[in-house]
C-alpha cells in the first residue's frame, strides 16, 4: 500500500468512526485497524535521509544511480 | 601606353574570373549585416534551402538561407511580411547574381516565433495533446522525483534546495540535458526516453532557469512537446520565468512558473504531513472515546431501567400479596370472633350451625376470642334472631 493509500483509508476510517451506527465491535477492529496504518505511514515518513543522485545508463541498457556531492 | 585588365579586348576578363573579383570586392566592401523589407515570392526547395527577395518601393535584393541556417529560424515568413535579414552580401557566380545569403531572420515583433508556436499548437491541440482532461493528478506524496535539466544549471540547485527543505526524506534523481542550443531538443528527447525506461520516478520536472527566448527554444520543439506528451511519468514544466509559457507547459500535466514553484508542486511539506496524521490520530482517540462513552451511557440506563422495572415489579407484588392477605382476614373466623362472636363445634371440630347440629344434653365447644368454652345444650328454639350470614 502506498502512502497516499495508506491515508486514505486513514481518513475513511475515521469517517467510519464517526458514525454512530457501527457495531462496537467493528468499531473497534477499525480502530486497531487505524493505529496500525498510524504506525506504517509515521515509519515511512521517519525513512532515512533523501539522496541525490544521478541517473547513469550503461552500455546494455542497464540503468545504475550515482551518488551526487 | 597603360595596360590594366579589361582595356582593351586583349586585356579581357574571363566572366568567372570577373565575377569572381566581383564577389570578392563585395564581401571585402560589405561585412555582413541586417537588411530589412517585404518578403517576397519565398520558395522551399527541395534540397531545404530557402529562396525569396526582399522588396521596397525602389528596390530589390534576392536572398537565400542554407538549409542548415533555417533551423535557427523558428518558422519561414509569411509572403510580405515585414523582416529583418541578417547576412552576407555576395555575387552567385554561376549566374552572375547579386545574392544576399541570410543567417537570421526576424519578423517584427514576435513574428516568427509566434508563427512556429501557433502552427505547432494548433496540430497539438488537433491531436487532443494539450487538452486538459489529459492532464494527470501529481502523486501527492512521491518518493522519488526526477529532474531532467542542465546538470550544472541554476535550475537543478534551485530544486534541490526547495526540496531538501520541504521533504528531506524524498529522493532526488538527475538526468542530465542539454536545455539550450542546436542539440536541445534531441536531449532532451533522450532524457525523457531513460526517465520512461527506467521507470523509478513518481513524478518528473523537467525545464531550465531564465534565458533568452532562443535559449528558451527548444521547450517549443515538436519532438520534446511528443516525448513530454507520451511521459508514463507525470511531468511538472518549469521553463524559464513566470512570462515564458512555452508548448512543454501545454502538454506537461502541470506547468510551474519557475523551477522553484515545480519544487513546491512536486514534493509536499513533511512537518504539515506529520501534522496531518497527528490529526488523524486525534480523530481516531476521539471517535474511539466518544463511542465507549456513548456504549457506558447506554449500559448506564438500561441498568436504571431494570433496577426501575425489578422495584415496580417487587411493588407490585407487594401490594397483591397485602390485598390478598386484607381478604383472607376477612374471611378469617378469628376476625369474627374478635368482633364478638362465637362458633360453636362438635366434639371433631364441625361447625354447629343450625338447630338441627345440636342434640339436647351434648356437649360442644363453644369458640371465642382468646380461647374455647365447654357448653352444653340444655334446649332448642326456633325463636331466636338470624345473625347475619357473614361478618
Amino acid at each position: 500500500m502506498s502512502f497516499e493509500q495508506t491515508l486514505a483509508r486513514l481518513e475513511q476510517i475515521a469517517s467510519s468512526l464517526d458514525r454512530d451506527d457501527l457495531p462496537l465491535e467493528e468499531a473497534l477492529r477499525l480502530f486497531e485497524e487505524g493505529i496500525a496504518k498510524l504506525r506504517e505511514a509515521n515509519a515511512a515518513l521517519g525513512e532515512a535521509e533523501g539522496k541525490v543522485q544521478r541517473l547513469i545508463e550503461g552500455a546494455s541498457g542497464v540503468f545504475a544511480l550515482e551518488e551526487e556531492s | 601606353m597603360f595596360d590594366a585588365p579589361g582595356s582593351s579586348p586583349d586585356q579581357a576578363f574571363g566572366v568567372g574570373e570577373l565575377t569572381t573579383l566581383v564577389k570578392q570586392a563585395l564581401e571585402g566592401g560589405f561585412p555582413p549585416l541586417w537588411v530589412k523589407g517585404e518578403v517576397s515570392g519565398f520558395k522551399r526547395h527541395t534540397n531545404g534551402h530557402w529562396y525569396f527577395s526582399l522588396k521596397d518601393a525602389t528596390g530589390q535584393l534576392p536572398c537565400v538561407v542554407w538549409a542548415r541556417e533555417t533551423r535557427r529560424i523558428p518558422a519561414p515568413p509569411d509572403e510580405g511580411m515585414a523582416v529583418f535579414a541578417r547576412g552576407q552580401l555576395t555575387v552567385y557566380p554561376a549566374q552572375g547574381k547579386l545574392q544576399f545569403m541570410v543567417d537570421a531572420l526576424e519578423a517584427e515583433g514576435e513574428g516568427l516565433w509566434k508563427k512556429a508556436f501557433d502552427a505547432l499548437k494548433a496540430t497539438l491541440d488537433a491531436e487532443g495533446l494539450t487538452d486538459p482532461a489529459r492532464k494527470r493528478r501529481l502523486p501527492r506524496f512521491p518518493r522519488t522525483v526526477a529532474v531532467i535539466t542542465s546538470l550544472d544549471g541554476a535550475a537543478r540547485r534551485d530544486i534541490e534546495a526547495v526540496i531538501r527543505r520541504r521533504h528531506p526524506g524524498v529522493h532526488l534523481v538527475l538526468i542530465g540535458a542539454v536545455v539550450q542550443g542546436e542539440g536541445a531538443p534531441a536531449s532532451l528527447v533522450a532524457a525523457l526516453d531513460r526517465l520512461a525506461r527506467w521507470g523509478g520516478a513518481d513524478v518528473a520536472i523537467i525545464g531550465r532557469g531564465g534565458g533568452s527566448r532562443e535559449d528558451l527554444w527548444c521547450f517549443n520543439d515538436e519532438s520534446v512537446a511528443r516525448a513530454i506528451a507520451a511521459s508514463p511519468v507525470p511531468i511538472i514544466s518549469a521553463v524559464g520565468h513566470e512570462i515564458d509559457v512555452t508548448i512543454a507547459d501545454l502538454v506537461a500535466d502541470l506547468r510551474a512558473a519557475t523551477p522553484s514553484v515545480a519544487a513546491e508542486h512536486a514534493v509536499p511539506i513533511l512537518a504539515e504531513v506529520q501534522e496531518q496524521l497527528r490529526r488523524l490520530g486525534g480523530r481516531l482517540a476521539d471517535a474511539l472515546e466518544d463511542r465507549v462513552v456513548a456504549e457506558r451511557r447506554a449500559l448506564t440506563t438500561q441498568l436504571e431501567r431494570f433496577t426501575l422495572r425489578a422495584t415496580r415489579m417487587v411493588e407490585r407484588r407487594r401490594a397483591r400479596v397485602q390485598q390478598v392477605a386484607g381478604r383472607l382476614e376477612a374471611l378469617s373466623p378469628v376476625a369474627t370472633l374478635a368482633r364478638g362472636f362465637t362458633i360453636a363445634r362438635d366434639a371433631e371440630g364441625r361447625a354447629l350451625a343450625t338447630r338441627s347440629a345440636f342434640a339436647v344434653g351434648a356437649t360442644f365447644d363453644l369458640l371465642v376470642q382468646d380461647g374455647r368454652v365447654r357448653a352444653r345444650t340444655e334446649s332448642v328454639h326456633d325463636d331466636a334472631p338470624h345473625l347475619p350470614s357473614r361478618a
